[in-house]
């Protein structure tokens, strides 16, 4: 997994909220049995203006220029500013896999799905919670400046706006551990492996049918 | 010790190791996979040479992708062909137990868990999918987790979890005729948004819930996930100790005992502490139907569909606003006048053997009044959740009651809950479903899904609008 440490990145706007992972990304591509090349069809159905199906080339296809991923001033974001309960919806991995393949590398949000919120950090993918006036003030800042970036700092735990302005986050410090020295998360656990093993052997004896 | 709730409980048993900060490593008694989360997880143990770690945990069906109708002709779509067949290689490479398509035990593994007795009471379970929430209804710890977590399970029997708090959602007193399971979880997500149960684990407890079958309460552990929480659950008593004599993978004599007496300490104690609790009245639930692209966007079937200048806020006014345009509906439409193009009862929410008699009772009523599946209506499924339970409704007759009202009997699977097979909606087409998720496009790009129970889906379909199944009879 790629460590997060700190960035920089052009923030992109998407002002809707409970935005789910069907819409991250809808389910015709989840057939796929592999985990890169998502980004292209990240928020398909409302990328682009027809119906999306895996193996199209999506060079080809007629872009909706409503949706605010496709206006030019957004192009190359790596920031996405969303508001609550962003990723709700169906546990599918594919969302972080299609944002992270997309060029995302932090999310702020005032809110999360619990799954979507834990799979981010397996993907190296920051989901930040920031709260709901201070996303409020983050989406008017965005909309007024072109060009408008943002640096996550994940040592420090803090955004900071162009105009210097620093916002605090929370984060779980084995999470912050583990995301910022990309560490594999079965490495870790199998330095537990006698616990483990303990654990199943008194569970056996406690509770024998559960091991037949 | 202090009064525990049945989450601590759950919790406590599992815990192998915790971190300073919290973060503890939970064993995990069974896994359930299928064919779209599993491969990358897969393949990441194959790169890592790594093995399951116990087997016997793990049964593995494919239920997604797989065909409702013709199955003996294989899978039609080559990358949904790939898929089902990744898994069956998958499965055979590392000795997994499965139920391959054309097992008569097929299923979507939200259905077989239980009806196999491989979901127990007191047990830690988890799979690739969010609706794994379902299992909680035998006082189990359950939820769903992403593909790397499937890996880790795989390869170490346990995962990272924080523990969330705890709600409890009571619900006291008698519900009314024809009022299910299904009405009862989204009336509770009506009142508590679909964010509400965000970092809870819920138990679901009152009368009400103690009143119903496991099928019942499955449905509205199933849709504890729509309410935001990872997990939901009912605490164990003799329905659910009933409910798993003699299944397959039940524990078998002495340890049947020994299993019993345990599974029946799994209730919170008296005086336990909750985070939250919310309490409804059963008498004041109605049949629920959905009026927009959120589960939370719901109202009774005597309500209409709301206003979004009255609205609680900006942010939901607008998301208000593109519901209804999306749904093609206008403010203060009376919800019974709504008309419906296709009908869809089935997914892993409603398709147990107690769904599929409730959506037959009112086609049984239909035909009796010389009814049967309205004309504007192009499509009404049932959709069985597993080879199990197409049987046996079979042998009870509901299959043929079904065909002579003018449904269609399909073969078992996820189909058109998510329309990953063939099964889906056009743009535009409006459906009566007994699925959890009406989002934007989930039965198929620009199709428009109301979450009802099975017997008011089955009324949908007769009628070819919403109507009242408290006024059928
Ligand atoms: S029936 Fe629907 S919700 Fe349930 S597992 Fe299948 S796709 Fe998911």
């Amino acid at each position: 997994m790629r460590p997060f440490v700190k960035h920089d990145g052009l923030v992109v706007p998407l002002d809707r909220a409970n935005v789910d992972t069907d819409a991250i990304i809808p389910k015709q591509f989840l057939k796929s049995i592999k985990r890169t090349g998502f980004g292209p069809n990240a928020f398909d159905e409302w990328r682009y203006l027809d119906r999306g199906e895996p193996g199209m080339d999506n060079s080809k296809r007629p872009l909706n220029p409503e949706f605010v991923l496709n206006q030019p001033r957004y192009q190359g974001a790596s920031v996405l500013l969303a508001r609550e309960n962003f990723g709700c919806g169906s546990s599918r991995e594919h969302a972080p896999w299609a944002l992270e393949d997309y060029g995302f590398r932090a999310i702020i949000a005032p809110s999360y799905a619990d799954i979507f919120y834990n799979n981010c950090f397996k993907n190296g993918l920051l989901p930040i919670v920031l709260p709901a006036e201070t996303v409020d003030k983050l989406f008017k800042e965005a909309f007024a400046a072109e060009g408008y970036a943002l640096t996550v700092d994940l040592a420090a735990q803090t955004v900071t706006t162009p105009s210097g302005e620093a916002f605090g986050f929370e984060v779980d410090a084995e999470r912050k551990h583990r995301l910022m020295n990309g560490l594999d998360d079965i490495g870790i656990t199998l330095q537990h492996v006698d616990e483990i093993k303990a654990y199943e052997a008194r569970r056996k004896n406690e509770t024998p049918w559960l091991f037949v | 010790m202090s009064a525990r709730t049945l989450y601590d409980k759950l919790w406590d048993a599992h815990v192998v190791h915790v971190e300073p900060d919290g973060t503890a490593l939970l064993y995990i008694d069974r896994h359930l996979v299928h064919e779209v989360t599993s491969p990358q997880a897969f393949e990441g143990l194959k790169l890592g040479g790594r093995k399951p770690w116990r087997i016997a945990s793990v049964l593995a069906t494919p239920d997604h992708n797989v065909p409702t109708t013709d199955r003996d002709k294989g899978i039609a779509d080559p990358v949904s062909r790939t898929q089902v067949e990744t898994l069956d290689a998958n499965c055979h490479e590392f000795g997994l137990t499965e139920f391959a398509m054309n097992d008569a035990r097929q299923g979507i593994v939200h259905v077989i868990g239980p009806e196999q007795g491989f979901t127990q009471p007191g047990m830690t379970l988890v799979c690739g999918d969010s609706h794994t929430s379902t299992h909680g209804a035998f006082a189990a710890l359950a939820f769903g987790i992403g593909t790397s977590e499937v890996e880790h399970v795989l390869a170490t029997q346990c995962l990272w979890q924080k523990k969330s708090k705890a709600m409890l959602v009571k619900v006291e007193g008698t519900l009314g005729q024809g009022v299910t399971g299904k009405d009862i979880v989204l009336a509770v997500i009506g009142r508590i948004g679909t964010a509400g149960g965000t970092g809870y684990a819920i138990e679901f407890g009152g009368s009400a819930i103690r009143s119903l079958s496991m099928e019942g309460r499955m449905s509205i552990c199933n849709m504890a996930i729509e309410a935001g929480a990872r997990a939901g659950m009912v605490a164990a008593d003799d329905k659910t100790i009933d409910y798993m004599r003699g299944r397959p993978y039940a524990p078998q004599g002495a340890q049947w005992d020994q299993a019993v007496a345990y599974w029946q300490t799994l209730v919170s104690d008296a005086g336990a502490q909750f985070d939250a609790v919310v309490e409804l009245k059963a008498e004041e639930i109605k049949p629920q139907v959905t009026w927009g692209t959120s589960p939370e966007m719901v109202v009774p079937v005597d309500g209409r569909v709301p206003d979004p200048a009255e609205a609680p806020n900006a942010v939901k006014r607008g998301d208000w606003e593109r519901a209804l345009q999306y749904m093609g509906l206008k403010a203060h439409t009376p919800i019974v006048e709504i008309p419906v193009d296709k009908v869809f009862i089935g997914s892993c929410t409603n398709s147990r053997i107690e769904d599929l008699r409730e959506a037959a009772a009112v086609a049984q009523w239909a035909l009796k009044q010389r009814r049967k599946v309205a004309a504007n209506v192009k499509l009404a499924m049932v959709v069985p959740g597993s080879g199990l339970v197409k049987a046996q409704a079979e042998a009870e007759g509901l299959d043929r009651v079904f065909t002579a009202a003018g449904f269609e009997w399909r073969a078992p699977g996820c189909s058109m809950c998510l329309a990953m097979n063939a099964d889906r909606l056009e743009p535009g087409e409006r459906c009566a479903s007994t699925s959890n998720r009406n989002f934007e496009g989930r039965q198929g790009q620009g199709g428009r899904t109301h979450l009802v129970s099975p017997a008011m889906a089955a009324a949908a379909a007769v009628f070819g609008h919403f109507v009242d199944v408290r006024n059928l009879s």
